[in-house]
């Protein structure tokens, strides 16, 4: 192990050069895969909808990330009359900065990450929860009503599956024994954690989507009611900070996921190939991830708030906590890890199989699609 | 002594503490509102409690701007009512114009006027459903996928008459020219794809269980409420009245097919006033599969008709079944070359002016909702 490497401790003024170096990198890369980020999601939400989405700035449209960036930056900075000054400008940046503490502690490929700290699931969480700080400064200091009602939404909603979220990566972190990700990472050679944790995994993805206010659960954005939300108000280089943090988290938490879930960087055989085999396992995972995400986005209609909140207290929590106690009684008692496996997947397959069963339970006719061929009046 | 408050407290709060409606304002120009309307939303919290809606913003002066002009110069005017589909608005205007002139009109015209405001009405219906879709919250997609289909109808009327929104096709009297010569093929494939779309649409709305949460139950109406309303179209049939002018009151011959008046399950919820239109634009394709197998041979427009249409006294009421419910128009002449009257009955404005009670007591989100399932269209409400 060299002595610049990722985990241990480098003494004196050394260690300032290697971290502004390292946090340099993975700041310009993260600012790079957030313009494209946006270009991509153009793109591919356009594929699904039919359309060809951006094709003239360059080929294929591949410039369009790098005009839209200069479009934001030279535009004017607005700031509402009725607007709390102070408030309002710091927002975007409290909003910003989380998202950048979280990238500090992700290990991207063997031993290399800005700093490996030994709470760095904890400290992940921690960080991406300031986030709503920013959102409800946005809210209430930009004087504008729709404004309002989105940081509000955004706080409620927050709140709500921060519990599931957290609990559901206690479940993993159970099992692993330790919150250090380059660990967590490693005990994944054989096997990623989501063999064992099916249930936790689909919990931790339904409540990340809430957390980054991505569809289905974008009640606080809302483009069709309040029109953006928190963000009416903002402009230029306020506005695309925002921006920087939804696509900026939607990164840090797919890299996330796919450490603690998907085996990182380690599985399949990443520990024996080099770093760069590590480096496109991690970047690979996490664009299947994003674009998972998207996909969700194009075809999902909103939730209602009182039906977010239900789905959360209702259904995620109490089959979180189900796991969590039964992850407790297999790890006491040292029974076997198949038995993880086979309790985790009936609880998913409980899940999936329930909300399946509610959509074909219908009161009133067996099934709705289809139904306007149907010779009417019949059904009435 | 308790350190709890008393019941009575906890009800009321605390003495210095109290909680302000809120007036939201969505429109004239926002997304949810299909145009120029403006709504007044006086919110507690996220309940709504007051609706206050305004119109206006689209006013032209339709029913004056006819008083002014010759009978068939009007007739631009009429499609940019309800301009999701003009041709329907059209057929209104004519056969106004046709009753009070006593004008009968070649049968070949009538049957290409019935399959043109069919088609008019699933362009109508795929806007309405599509845009319905986005409001409810799915980010374009139902929307892209509507207007697919809807582009391909007005590709069809750009080669049958020259213009796509606005085809003034019709005349007093007939049509302005017979179909093109590849009408037949054309016309199947494209009921093929209008059906395809349906089923599309039908997968990844109806199909998805979110959307049918949202909309399920939600600002439920009565048979009885919707007729003192005045609401008429899909926002009547949803309640499980089949009030249908086309089958009550048959008008032009639409008493020769063979098609069913879809009610949903009669609930009268926003569900059911989607269900129908979707069922709406399955009937329709099936009226225009008749209209193509049953097309007369002959002439498109009454042979002798004068060059300016002179009417004497007369007086007519004309109730046709618009996209959006019962479009009728109310005419009047008094000699001369020009209407003395022309007045709109608009199914948009009488279905808006339901809004305030469907709305009241629903959330934001869904006050949003049930604006699109009404399905208005600016330029009928405001005339």
């Amino acid at each position: 192990m060299s002595p610049l490497s990722f985990g241990n401790h480098i003494p004196g003024l050394w260690a300032w050069f290697d971290v502004v170096i390292r946090i340099a990198i993975v700041t310009l890369v993260m600012t790079v895969i957030v313009m494209y980020l946006t270009y991509g999601e153009r793109k591919f939400v356009a594929r699904v909808q039919q359309r060809l989405g951006p094709m003239r700035t360059g080929p294929w449209g591949l410039f369009q990330a790098i005009a839209d960036t200069f479009k934001l930056l030279t535009k004017e900075d607005l700031r509402p009359a009725q607007a709390d000054r102070w408030v309002f400008e710091l927002a975007p940046y409290v909003t910003f900065v989380p998202v950048l503490m979280v990238l500090v502690t992700l290990p991207f490929a063997k031993d290399w990450g800005v700093r490996n700290l030994s709470l760095g699931m904890f400290y992940v969480f921690a960080a991406l929860g300031l986030n709503i700080v920013g959102i409800l400064m946005a809210g209430l200091g930009s004087g504008n009503k729709y404004a309002l009602l989105g940081g509000l939404r955004a706080a409620a909603q927050m709140i709500s599956y921060e519990i599931p979220l957290v609990l559901s990566l206690i479940s993993v972190a159970m099992i692993a024994q330790t919150l250090d990700l380059n660990v967590i990472t490693e005990l994944q050679h054989r096997r990623p954690f989501i063999v064992l944790q099916p249930l936790a995994f689909v919990i931790f993805y339904t409540a990340m989507l809430s957390e980054l206010h991505r569809a289905p659960f974008d009640i606080p954005v809302a483009e069709s009611e309040i029109v953006g939300g928190f963000f009416i108000e903002y402009s230029g280089i306020r506005w695309s900070m925002f921006q920087l943090t939804e696509y900026g988290s939607m990164f840090a938490w797919s890299v996330f996921g796919s450490v603690v879930f998907l085996g990182g960087w380690e599985w399949p055989w990443g520990g024996d190939v080099g770093w760069g085999y590590q480096l496109f396992l991690t970047f690979l995972k996490s664009f299947i991830w994003i674009a998972s995400i998207l996909w969700v986005r194009a075809t999902v209609p909103r939730l209602r708030i009182d039906q977010l909140m239900a789905f959360s207290w209702k259904v995620l929590l109490p089959l979180v906590l189900l796991q969590f106690l039964m992850n407790g009684f297999i790890l006491v008692y040292g029974w076997p890890e198949e038995l993880l496996f086979a309790t985790s997947s009936i609880g998913a397959a409980g899940l999936i199989g329930f909300i399946v069963m509610r959509g074909l339970y219908r009161p009133k006719s067996p099934s709705l699609v289809g139904a306007y061929k149907q010779p009417q009046g019949s059904s009435a | 002594m308790s350190i709890w408050p008393t019941e009575r407290e906890y009800i009321a709060g605390p003495e210095d503490f109290e909680t302000v409606d809120m007036t939201i304002n969505i429109g004239p120009a926002h997304p949810a509102t299909h145009g120029v309307f403006r709504m007044i939303l006086t919110v507690d919290g996220e309940r709504v409690v007051d609706c206050e809606p305004f119109i206006g913003y689209l006013h032209r002066g339709l029913e004056k701007l006819t008083e002014n002009a010759d009978y068939r110069q009007a007739m631009g005017w009429w499609d940019r009512t309800d301009y999701l589909a003009g041709m329907s608005c059209e057929m209104a205007y004519c056969m106004a114009v046709e009753k009070l002139a006593g004008i009968q009109i070649p049968e070949r015209a009538e049957y290409i006027r019935v399959m043109m405001a069919e088609l008019s009405r699933i362009a109508s219906h795929f806007i309405a459903i599509g845009s319905f879709g986005q409001d409810v919250g799915s980010f374009g997609t139902s929307f892209t996928y509507a207007w697919r289909e809807r582009e391909r109808i007005y590709d069809f009327f750009e080669e049958v008459a020259g213009d796509r929104m606005f085809p003034t096709y019709l005349r007093p009297g007939g049509l302005q020219m017979d179909l093109p010569e590849n009408y037949e093929p054309r016309v199947r494939w494209l009921i093929n794809s209008i059906r395809q779309g349906i089923d599309d649409l039908d997968g990844l709305l109806t199909g998805n269980e979110i959307f049918v949460e949202r909309c399920r139950g939600l600002s439920e109406i009565n048979t009885e409420r919707a007729i003192n309303l005045g609401l008429t179209g899909p926002m009547i049939r949803a309640t499980g009245y089949a009030w249908d002018i086309r089958k009550d009151v048959p008008y032009s011959v639409y008493d020769q097919f063979d098609f069913e008046i879809p009610t949903g399950f009669g609930t009268g919820d926003v569900l059911d006033r989607y269900l129908v239109r979707m069922a709406e634009m399955y009937q329709s394709t099936r009226i225009v599969e008749q209209c193509l197998d049953k097309l007369p041979g002959g002439l498109v427009l009454h042979p002798d008709l004068p060059k300016t249409i002179r009417i004497d006294d007369a007086e007519c009421y004309i109730r046709t079944e618009g996209t959006k419910g019962e479009y009728s128009v109310y005419g009047m002449a008094r000699g001369g070359n020009k209407p003395y009257r022309m007045k709109l009955r608009s199914p948009s404005f009488c279905n808006l002016s339901a809004l305030k009670e469907l709305v009241v007591g629903h959330y934001v989100a869904d006050a949003v909702i049930i604006l699109g399932s009404l399905d208005i269209v600016l330029g009928e409400v405001d005339k």
